[in-house]
């Protein structure tokens, strides 16, 4: 059967740099090709901020040419980590390898073990583009942080309400900075203490507080679940997986009293703050509902076309809120096969029973026929990437871009995540409204 | 010495031209050792990611609407596809051209795929790809892992080529063979010469110009079109938004130039060395100088150069009075350039006619010829007129490098061209400006438009010096008290 990556929407598990970047005065270490680095930041990342207090430019690389594939790039490695360490002003040094090197056999393992006591940690993990996609990359980052670094510091008391989040994966997500933010803020209106490493001014302090924490909330339909499983191996602590990032009233309320619930939160307490938030989403909503309803072009059903976090995230939204129907939605991010079925089952827990059908694929290409096809019993509303903006054009549709590729909008900080997240989402497909005649 | 368009495939500009990314000395300085043919490549035993000839190559070759990129490689190495993404879509449409046979797929290969090979599935996604989007030409890129694990492209097209009936062409852009991104250029461009352009039937009245977009940017194009309808010339701008046919055809051109040397010598020099297209040889048309020089060197070629005289004088008189007031205003400022070695050692001596004092000049690398022999004129200008001698360094976008010198030049602005050059002045507080669309100072229309804006920015640093106040270098501060050079080191060979 022909393997064909057609309109990619992810990249290879290098593309994990980025997580190493989300975590601030963290510095990757690129023992690959020149090119590497430029190219996967400029497009995972593209308008939604590849720079910050480093930008791929700035990573350290062996910059890896013939001489190295020929006898091999290990004496060069040692050499850029020795200088890194002095030229760079970081708190942390992850050695990411690309495909080169580890076919040409490199042993990175035993270069970075010779810094085992440098003043700053330095830790490597293997990200070969052939092995795997950024997504599993940013699990086996997060991994080799749990294994060569947090089991190396100094044992701790667990901290009353110190909660890890994991969610959304740094610039592969779009709006993973917003998501992380708004997760933050309603664990923190529980009266818990939010904790996550990624963003701005968190870095190490934070990651550091990792294994004191009383339970990793992981909010995501797969990815994380590994790391969470491991640091309950490594430090006892409990997860809970909730599957739906949560957008508009409807699943952030069902977000909070699962939270609430497991974290022992009186219910009372979890009960009033969603009543408060409530009473203010349905102010907003109240107010433009005539927008929703009363016009010649806005969609009543929808498709999908983005990784399953979004995919999940997106369509509660549209079907448990709002009340759109789905038609087939496609996931786009290559999942390992040992979550589909699992991730399938998500799909079939909709209010009144409704049901969608979702088809794991990659190749843009086959998804786009397949919507062609499809009766949308008016025009289809696309949630994707902008290799769906044609499509929807095309249709007669209604687009929001929400994944990679992006390059539709500027995004700085904003989120569809929460009560504020949901009404900003209503703002963004409903704009279309006032963009066609009506 | 001439390019052979029938090899297999051109090397790396290291190889053939004894071009460099490690330099550290004057203007003075290079002009020596390259007159003596001393100047030799440094190494660093510090380095930070730079960019290689496949994200170069394939990147441009992105622009042709009805050709599909099969990239032979794992999934990161087709993250091109997600950066071109809608781009060359909006210029497409903005020209009104057809772009819906393009098509960028790849191979996706795998761990397996590296140690069985994987030509199969190659020749499996050629076809696919054919068969979805019917380009007119596929062009198959090869990767690092393909280089290393040594994929036979050539193989794979001979036993398509026939089967699909369209040119199918390998593009040897693997991302080690080259420190030099530009060298992605010239495989492209080799590419293009071998398998692509025909022998030429007639003469047309079209001139090649190859550059990275259509000067639509403040409507370039228009300018541009004037001139050379002056000539009796018609523009076939490569390589974005072009097509097969206009690139089948490329031999029959009345001559090509482009705006920017590093970039279109290869295609100049291999169209004028196979067809005998006259490449031309002149100043880039930036600034007063440059546009002067190439309008002339242009005008020769067809033998109209006193119509071209006439030009120059009514758009001198339109545009020049408003260039010398603003002048005025430029004058006695100090600037930093870091840019590609064509458009750096350009834009130096457009500063430097603005009257603009000229401290470093940062190349990100250095080629002292082109494959016919010739030295990059641009760069020959500068070091037969800058009125002073300033520091020079060659880095292939070493940021820790020119953040060292930028912070110990402290200029009054740095003028760079290179995506995520330009915020790194801004940390430090100075008002930085990106050279993003060459056709900024075209002619001279373009170059007081240019003026203005460096004028702009000097004038209002608000935006540079608030952000300064609020980050950090990722450097420490050691590093930065360091001389610039530190980390490079002398080539064993």
């Amino acid at each position: 059967m022909t393997k064909i990556l057609d309109e990619p929407r992810y990249v290879c598990a290098l593309g994990a740099m980025q997580t190493v970047q989300a975590i601030n005065r963290a510095i990757p270490i690129i023992h690959a090709g020149p090119g590497c680095a430029g190219k996967l930041a400029g497009s995972l990342a593209g308008t939604t901020g590849d720079s910050g207090y480093l930008n791929p430019q700035t990573y350290p690389c062996t910059n890896i040419g013939e001489t190295e594939v020929v006898f091999g790039g290990e004496n060069k490695l040692r050499e850029v980590i020795t200088n890194s360490l002095k030229v760079m002003d970081g708190d942390l040094f992850v050695v990411l390898s690309g495909c080169t090197t580890e076919i040409v056999g490199d042993d990175i393992d035993q270069v970075v073990s010779e810094f085992h006591d440098a003043e700053k940690p330095v830790i490597s993990v293997a990200t070969a583009g052939f092995k795997g996609t950024n997504i599993e990359g940013h699990e086996w980052v997060i991994n080799g942080l749990i294994n060569q670094y947090l089991v190396r510091l100094p044992k701790g008391e667990k901290i009353k309400g110190l909660v890890n989040i994991w969610s959304s994966v740094p610039s592969y997500d779009p709006h993973w900075i917003g998501n992380i933010r708004e997760l933050e803020k309603l664990v923190s209106e529980l009266g818990l203490i939010p904790n996550s490493i990624f963003g701005e001014y968190r870095g190490k302090e934070n990651l550091d507080k990792v294994p004191l924490a009383e339970f990793n909330l992981l909010v995501s339909p797969w990815v994380g679940l590994g790391n969470v499983k491991l640091l309950e191996e490594k430090f006892a602590t409990p997860y809970l997986h909730y599957s739906t990032l949560p957008i508009g009233a409807h699943e952030t309320s069902v977000f909070l009293r699962a939270v609430g619930e497991f974290a022992g939160i009186n219910p009372k307490h979890t009960e009033a703050l969603i009543e408060k938030h409530e009473k203010e989403y349905y102010y907003f909503l109240e107010r433009s509902v005539d927008v929703f309803f009363e016009n010649r072009t806005a969609s009543r059903m929808f498709t999908t076309v983005t990784d399953a976090a979004n995919t999940l995230a997106v369509s509660k939204f549209l079907i448990n809120d709002l009340g759109l129907m789905p038609n087939t939605l496609f996931i786009t991010e290559g999942v390992p096969e040992e979550h589909r079925e699992r991730i399938s089952g998500y799909f079939k827990q909709f209010n009144y029973g409704i049901e969608a059908n979702v088809v794991f694929s990659t190749d843009g290409y086959l998804i786009h026929k397949q919507i062609e096809q499809e009766d949308f019993s008016g025009a289809p509303l696309i949630v994707g990437s902008i290799f769906e903006k044609k499509l929807a054009r095309q249709l007669g549709g209604n687009f929001v871009c929400i994944s990679v590729p992006i390059k539709e909008k500027v995004i700085l900080h904003s989120s569809y995540v929460g009560y504020h997240g949901g009404l900003k989402l209503m703002e963004d497909i409903f704009t279309s409204v006032y963009q066609s005649f009506n | 010495m001439a390019i052979n368009i029938k090899s297999k495939m051109c090397d790396s500009r290291e190889a053939r031209l004894n071009s460099l990314t490690g330099y550290s000395g004057t203007l003075h300085d290079l002009k020596e050792k390259t007159c003596s043919g001393c100047l030799s490549d440094k190494k660093r035993c510090f380095s930070q990611a730079s960019s290689c000839p496949a994200t170069c190559a394939l990147g441009l070759m992105s622009g042709i609407n009805d050709a599909a990129i099969v990239h032979h490689g794992p999934s990161g190495c087709a993250a091109t596809a997600i950066g071109i993404a809608s781009n060359y879509d909006l210029l497409a449409e903005a020209l009104h051209r057809d772009r819906k046979h393009f098509a960028y797929t790849c191979t996706d290969m795998t761990e397996a795929d590296t140690v069985f090979g994987a030509t199969e599935n190659l020749a499996n996604v050629i076809r696919e790809t054919y068969n979805r989007y019917t380009p007119k030409a596929i062009f198959i890129g090869a990767s690092c892992v393909s280089g290393v694990i040594g994929e036979d492209l050539e193989g794979v097209i001979d036993e398509l080529h026939e089967e699909l009936g369209i040119p199918i062409a390998p593009v040897h852009c693997e991302g080690f063979k080259s420190q030099i991104w530009a060298t992605g250029f010239d495989v492209a461009y080799h590419a293009i010469l071998k398998y692509i352009v025909k022998p030429p039937k007639k003469k047309s009245n079209k001139v090649n110009i190859v550059g990275f977009t259509q000067g639509l940017s403040w409507n370039t194009v228009t300018d541009i079109k004037r001139m050379l309808d002056i000539l009796g010339l018609e523009p076939v701008f490569f390589l974005a938004s072009t097509n097969v046919e206009e690139l089948e055809h490329a031999s029959e051109a009345v001559a090509t130039f482009t705006t920017c040397s590093t970039l279109g010598s290869y295609f100049g020099i291999g169209l004028e060395t196979a067809y005998g297209v006259p490449f031309v040889r002149s100043l880039p048309p930036h600034g007063v100088a440059g546009f002067e020089d190439f309008a002339r060197a242009l005008a020769k070629i067809v033998g109209k150069e006193a119509e071209i005289e006439v030009y120059l004088n009514e758009e001198r008189d339109l545009y020049l009075p408003k260039l010398e007031k603003i002048k005025e205003q430029l004058r006695g400022k100090r600037a930093m350039v870091a840019m590609g070695p064509g458009f750096g050692a350009n834009y130096t001596r457009i500063l430097q006619e603005f009257g603009i004092k000229v401290e470093h000049l940062s190349a990100w690398h250095l080629d002292t010829e082109y494959d016919d022999g010739q030295r990059p004129p641009a760069l020959m200008y500068l070091m037969e007129n800058s009125p002073n001698n300033f520091t020079y360094s060659v880095n292939d976008l070493q940021n820790f490098e020119f953040m060292n010198i930028l912070r110990n030049v402290n200029p009054d602005v740095f003028v760079s061209r290179h995506p995520g050059s330009t915020v790194w002045a801004m940390k430090i507080g100075v008002p930085a400006y990106c050279v993003y669309d060459e056709y900024n100072s075209f002619g001279y229309k373009g170059t007081a438009r240019f003026a203005q804006t460096l004028l702009n920015i000097i004038v209002n640093r608000s935006f540079s010096e608030n952000l300064a106040k609020h980050v950090r270098l990722p450097y420490t501060n050691w590093w930065m008290k360091q001389p610039s050079d530190k980390f490079l080191v002398e080539t064993e060979n």
